[in-house]
């Protein structure tokens, strides 16, 4: 049976200082998160404690696959001097190289996630416009919420699902490889022009996505170079025998709420369907890396790929049959495991809506589609303007749909449809989900912060005075909930008081 | 160009079909336009002025 799709989303944000030349995006990033946890109180950063992130399980170089790295993969390194924080929400924002990144806390369905990306883009708004107090004047630090700058660097926007260990990886790599690369044509975010050598304007003047060309290899540990589609990190972060993370780096960061809610939303589906082994077809794609390039660059949604048994299909005709199968699931199996029947209805309508617009009149979905919403605004522009595809201000333009400053923003002015209101995403900077582990992470914050001297996904490190150091482990991602905890919690004034009644 | 094509708005020919059979659509159809147009407005106001020097500024390393 499937298990409970928990997941979160990790967004590593492009970052600029206006104003300057002299600026390293390390110190800026830096900067910029210390002037958002410094105001917030409760928040756990490394002003207040000397260890706020805590990275006793952080093993990034553990492959899914089961043997180790070759020596010429690069495992990510874990980088423990710089600015990590742990908000009240049961995020984590930190400098990740050279950006600043919010990962969401553990929420329990696709549309929780997209209340607490949106919480995220809100934080990241709010600290722009702290760091703009202690910034020398006429300075400004500047966030976009993207993923490439179109030279060729990238950084990504991770998805993280938890899984059920017991089902096999290569299952895994088949069924998530077809989705992963056909789901471009909703979740694309647009990008003008290409980053692939010797592919000018004039050959790839726009496409669906912003990642897909930074991707090299079909399955493998690589995040920053060589990226694969299917990542091998095998980082659980959680009960490593029952389960595992599923750590999807393929996704561009969305701007529409109905993209990120589709993203997260189908992708669980995808993987629940799995661990009911409920696909009666899988679509094995014949050169996976060259079909993610294709539909990146067809703007046209029409051209087949090939597929592992030399027939061909398009990417709508795959994700065509890919829904009818979760229909099919959905009502065998039920939509518990994806967050209940409110919420696997909406993704599964969703999905149909979508792919019916996408196949009668794109345009008819550019209220949720990003690369179908920036598009709109580059052709209305392009007319008006007469230019062509190589004007620098329809990169511009490009570039500002990910401003996150609201009086910047381009995304916020595209008419995209919105899945939360902002009244709820204000609140959810500052609380928790009360449906995951995140809500005991969060209030205890919130309520113990003094107490708190480190925390990570799975644990939490108390000082309780005299007596050592007390972790406490969560590695069960679905309890710690307000169901499970909140009453506990309630009824315990002090910390001590709290770990006496959890037998800690 | 096809792919410009797609996202154009119904031509005032389609239109005036549209709104034979189905006036609710025009409208939303108009609509659109004139929002396009308010947005395109907008867009002129708020895009960074130099682009060229902006979109060659932008370079973001050390990503994942």
């Amino acid at each position: 049976m499937a298990i409970p799709k928990v997941v979160g989303v990790e967004t590593e944000l492009g970052i600029m200082v206006r104003g300057t030349n002299e600026w390293n995006p390390v110190s800026a990033s830096s900067l910029l998160i210390n002037a958002y946890v410094g105001s917030e109180t409760g928040t756990l950063d490394d002003r207040t404690s000397p260890v706020a992130w805590d990275f006793i399980d952080e093993t990034p170089g553990a492959d899914a696959r089961d043997y180790m790295a070759p020596e010429f993969a690069m495992p990510p390194e874990v980088e423990t001097h710089l600015v990590n924080a742990v908000l009240t929400n049961g995020a984590r924002y930190y400098v990740d190289h050279a950006h600043p990144e919010i990962s969401t806390p553990e929420c329990r369905d696709a549309l929780s996630a997209v209340l607490y990306d949106r919480a995220a883009e809100l934080i990241a708004v709010d600290s722009m416009e702290r760091a703009a107090e202690v910034l020398p004047e006429g300075q400004e630090i500047v966030l976009y919420k993207d993923n490439s700058d179109r030279k060729g660097n990238a950084y990504g926007c991770h998805e993280n699902f938890l899984l059920d260990r017991a089902v096999p990886f290569g299952q895994i790599v088949t069924a998530a490889t077809a989705h992963f690369v056909t789901r471009q044509i909703f979740t694309g975010a647009g990008k003008v022009g290409s980053e692939l050598p010797g592919m000018g304007a004039d050959k790839i003047p726009y496409q669906l996505t912003q990642r897909a060309e930074h991707f090299e290899e079909e399955v493998g540990l690589e995040t920053t170079l060589k990226r694969p589609i299917v990542n091998t990190r095998d980082e659980p972060h959680a009960d490593s025998q029952l389960y595992r993370r599923l750590h999807v780096i393929v996704g561009d960061a969305n701007m529409s709420q109905v993209a990120t809610f589709m993203k997260v939303g189908t992708s669980s589906i995808i993987f629940a369907m799995l661990e009911d082994g409920a696909f009666d077809r899988m679509h094995a794609l014949g050169e996976p890396v060259v079909a993610m390039h294709q539909v990146s660059h067809d703007l046209s949604l029409a051209k087949p790929l090939r597929m592992d048994d030399h027939t061909t299909a398009t990417a709508l005709e795959i994700q065509a049959d890919i829904l009818e199968q979760a229909e099919s699931w959905a009502a065998r199996f039920g939509l518990e495991s994806v967050g209940g029947d409110t919420v696997g209805r909406m993704i599964l309508d969703r999905w149909r809506t979508i792919l019916e617009g996408l196949e009668r009149d794109p345009a008819s979905v550019a209220d949720q589609v990003d690369w179908l919403a920036k598009k709109r605004l580059l052709d209305g522009f392009r007319e008006r303007h007469d230019c062509d595809w190589g004007d620098p201000r329809l990169r511009a333009l490009d570039l500002q749909y990910h401003d996150l400053r609201p009086g910047k923003s381009l995304a916020s002015r595209a008419g995209l449809e919105t899945l939360v209101d902002d009244a709820d995403a204000h609140v959810a900077k500052h609380e928790p989900p009360s449906d995951t582990r995140a809500y005991f992470r969060g209030k205890c914050l919130q309520k113990f912060s003094a107490n708190v001297v480190a925390a990570n996904w799975d644990s939490i490190v108390f000082d309780v005075g005299d007596d050592p150091l007390r972790r406490v482990p969560m590695l069960e991602p679905t309890r710690g909930t307000l169901e499970h905890v909140g009453t506990l919690l309630d009824e315990s004034p002090t910390v001590v008081e709290l770990l006496e009644k959890l037998g800690a | 160009m096809a792919e410009r094509e797609q996202i154009k708005k119904p031509s005032p020919r389609e239109n005036e079909q549209v709104a034979e059979e189905a006036p609710a659509g025009s409208e939303s159809g108009e609509k659109l336009k004139a929002e396009l147009d308010d947005l395109l407005d907008e867009i002129d106001d708020v895009l960074e002025t130099n682009a060229e020097d902006f979109v060659k500024s932008y370079i973001q390393k050390g990503g994942q």
